[in-house]
């Protein structure tokens, strides 16, 4: 083999500056072989019959195979489907307003004539982006509290019975929708509005020139040149149609049983069960997760190169 | 870039929608701004208002009695709140230095042609963004094979890098750092260390800014570690205190008790209510004051990040 590889040594040689990078890469490698490559190979236990006594690692090892016990245990109970339904129904939703509406609001925003105005309100809108789930669970507590809530009181004033809105599934998918558009909204039309901004003027020139109108520069210049930022969230979006904001769906109805049916996602599930000790299936539905959640990407990726090679993501 | 110039060209005035719809839109606008920064007031106004309103009236819009009580009542009794200030304040500040740290270095090698560990490291980098270890093995290997359960740095590290934040930086070295600057610093022998501490770094600023803002929001915004990590209530964040007010508004008293003051006195005399209120708002303060200054480098790096890597 000798002669293959020196000449192979000659061509890439390694050189003083690659061992100086390579030192300066070295916290971060150890940083990724610790918090992301070692829980990968930890999923082995959701094969395991994994017990939470002493040592991680000889546990792992000791702990008995027991093939996929645990995927069937998992798959076995109703619940299972209730939280699936959930994940991905309120994924879809999310994924469709999450463009819908933070385009039109980006494009709104871009025509205002005042752009003062447009920058305070692009600030306004902002500022949910930044707070965490504790605390907008918080804000609305002050709204929904059963005794002190400003929506009971509004109720009370019209004469009409108080209502225990932590206990009623029925609002609940309106609730967490408005409350995850309320957060995310700001983000999403910065995100959109950045590139409508980015673009050239010299088309939206040619087409006053031509007579277009505000629809019609909209339609055939704006939107087209945008095409490539919303493909690149959609794709974002559609891999990561199995998890969800654990905040919204822990924090904001304050972990209720009663909604269990219709706030309980595959995260929830998952932190559930693991403080539940019920280790197998949580490492199972963890399992899960990831993988498919992994298929999606590079299945969302493979439709948009079929369609728009230019857009795909890897 | 020039991004603002295509508003203000020549023939804007061709180029807008008519007066009636501004009109519209101005409308919508206002509608959606306000519905984003009143609730936000709403929580400042119960922390303002005496507990003997709210007792009475519920929460309120306004406050119909206007009382400082429970940020006096924070000053005067809530060690445990000073205290989860300080574990926020530390966090933020030593988890931002941290990660911007690892992040940059890691961009900086990725930004470099001819380093020869750069396709290993890539992959490295690129594997995380789609699949995951998922919860569970995270948990137990942080807390038991990592031993970070009930440390401070269970609530650093395990948030310091994401691939997100490492691609970002390498582009933006990749497309704002000329070649020829880094190889003439090779040729008068500067090592990469002095190259990137004392070249990259100080001509990165936008960069750094970006990346070192989205680390402390998510280091000052984060519940979820100290949820999982942490039992041991000297180590709460003030994230992980308003979360245990929420479901617990003793717990402020309970803690202060262990303190040598009656329990009883206290849960008696402590604004309940409004002090949970008030927490809320020492977490919303800064954030609220500092973003918007920032929202122009969070909107560059929204952009560089939506460039492809």
């Amino acid at each position: 083999m000798g002669a293959k590889v020196t000449r192979k040594r000659v061509r890439t040689r390694w050189r003083k500056h690659d061992t100086e990078l390579t030192l300066l890469v070295l916290p971060t490698t150890i940083w990724y072989i610790l918090f992301s490559f070692l829980p990968m190979f930890g999923v082995i236990i959701a094969f395991k019959n994994f017990k939470i006594h002493g040592n991680f690692l000889s546990n792992v090892i000791n702990s008995d195979w027991i093939g996929f016990k645990n995927f069937e245990f998992l798959f076995s109970s109703n619940d299972v489907w209730i939280v699936i339904r959930n994940t991905i129904g309120y994924n879809m939703i999310f994924i469709i307003l999450g463009i819908i509406v933070p385009v039109s609001l980006a494009l709104m925003v871009g025509q205002l004539h005042s752009r003062k105005a447009a920058k305070i309100y692009q600030t306004m809108m902002f500022l949910p982006y930044f707070l965490s789930w504790v605390v907008v669970s918080a804000v609305l507590w002050a709204f929904l509290s059963y005794d002190k809530g400003i929506a009971n009181q509004v109720l009370t004033h019209f004469n009409q019975d108080p209502k225990n809105w932590y206990m009623e599934p029925s609002y609940w998918p309106y609730l967490l929708v408005f409350m995850n558009m309320w957060k995310g909204l700001g983000y999403g039309m910065v995100v959109y509005l950045a590139t409508i901004t980015s673009m050239d003027s010299t088309y939206y020139e040619a087409a006053v020139i031509d007579g277009a109108s505000k629809w019609q520069q909209t339609r055939y210049i704006t939107l087209p040149l945008m095409k490539f930022v919303i493909v690149l969230m959609f794709i974002l979006s559609v891999g990561g149609i199995f998890s969800t904001d654990f905040g919204l769906f822990f924090q904001v109805p304050r972990d209720s049983n009663s909604l269990y049916n219709v706030t309980t996602t595959v995260d929830v599930l998952v932190y559930k069960q693991l403080k539940t000790a019920t280790v197998g299936m949580a490492s199972a539905s963890a399992f899960m997760q990831s993988v498919l959640g992994c298929g999606m990407i590079l299945f969302a990726n493979w439709v948009v190169r079929k369609v728009d090679p230019e857009s795909a993501l890897i | 870039m020039s991004t603002q110039s295509s508003y203000d060209s020549g023939l804007e005035k061709f180029n807008r929608v008519g007066k009636g719809t501004n009109i519209f839109f101005h409308l919508i606008f206002i509608i959606l701004a306000l519905l984003c920064v009143v609730p936000i007031v709403v929580v400042l106004s119960i922390s303002l208002s005496s507990e003997a309103s709210i007792r009475e009236t519920g929460y309120q819009l306004l406050p119909s009695a206007f009382s400082a009580e429970s940020y006096n009542y924070i000053v005067k009794q809530g060690s445990m709140i000073v205290r989860a200030l300080g574990v926020s304040v530390f966090v933020t500040v030593i988890g931002t230095l941290t990660g911007v740290l690892l992040t940059t270095t890691m961009g900086y090698a990725l930004s470099r042609p001819q380093f020869k560990l750069k396709g290993l490291l890539t992959w490295i980098v690129f594997i995380p963004m789609v699949f995951n270890g998922g919860l569970v093995s995270s948990y137990y290997i942080n807390s038991t094979m990592l031993g970070l359960s009930n440390t401070i740095w269970a609530l650093i590290l395990p948030l310091a890098v994401s691939s997100f934040n490492v691609i970002i930086c390498k582009t933006f070295f990749k497309t704002t750092i000329p070649d020829g600057l880094i190889e003439s610093a090779e040729i008068d022998g500067a090592g990469q260390f002095r190259i990137f501490f004392t070249i990259v770094l100080p001509i990165s600023l936008p960069v750094l800014a970006t990346i070192g803002l989205f680390l402390c929001f998510s280091y000052w915004n984060d519940w979820f570690q100290s949820m999982l990590y942490i039992d041991d209530q000297s180590l709460y964040s003030l994230q992980a205190l308003l979360n245990s007010l929420m479901s617990n508004v003793d717990a402020l008293a309970k803690n202060a008790s262990t303190m040598g003051i009656s329990y009883a006195e206290l849960v008696a005399t402590m604004p309940k209510e409004s002090a949970r209120m008030a927490v809320a708002i020492i977490i919303v303060l800064p954030v609220a004051l500092a973003y918007p200054f920032f929202q122009k480098y969070f909107i560059s790096g929204l952009t560089v990040g939506a460039v492809k890597g």
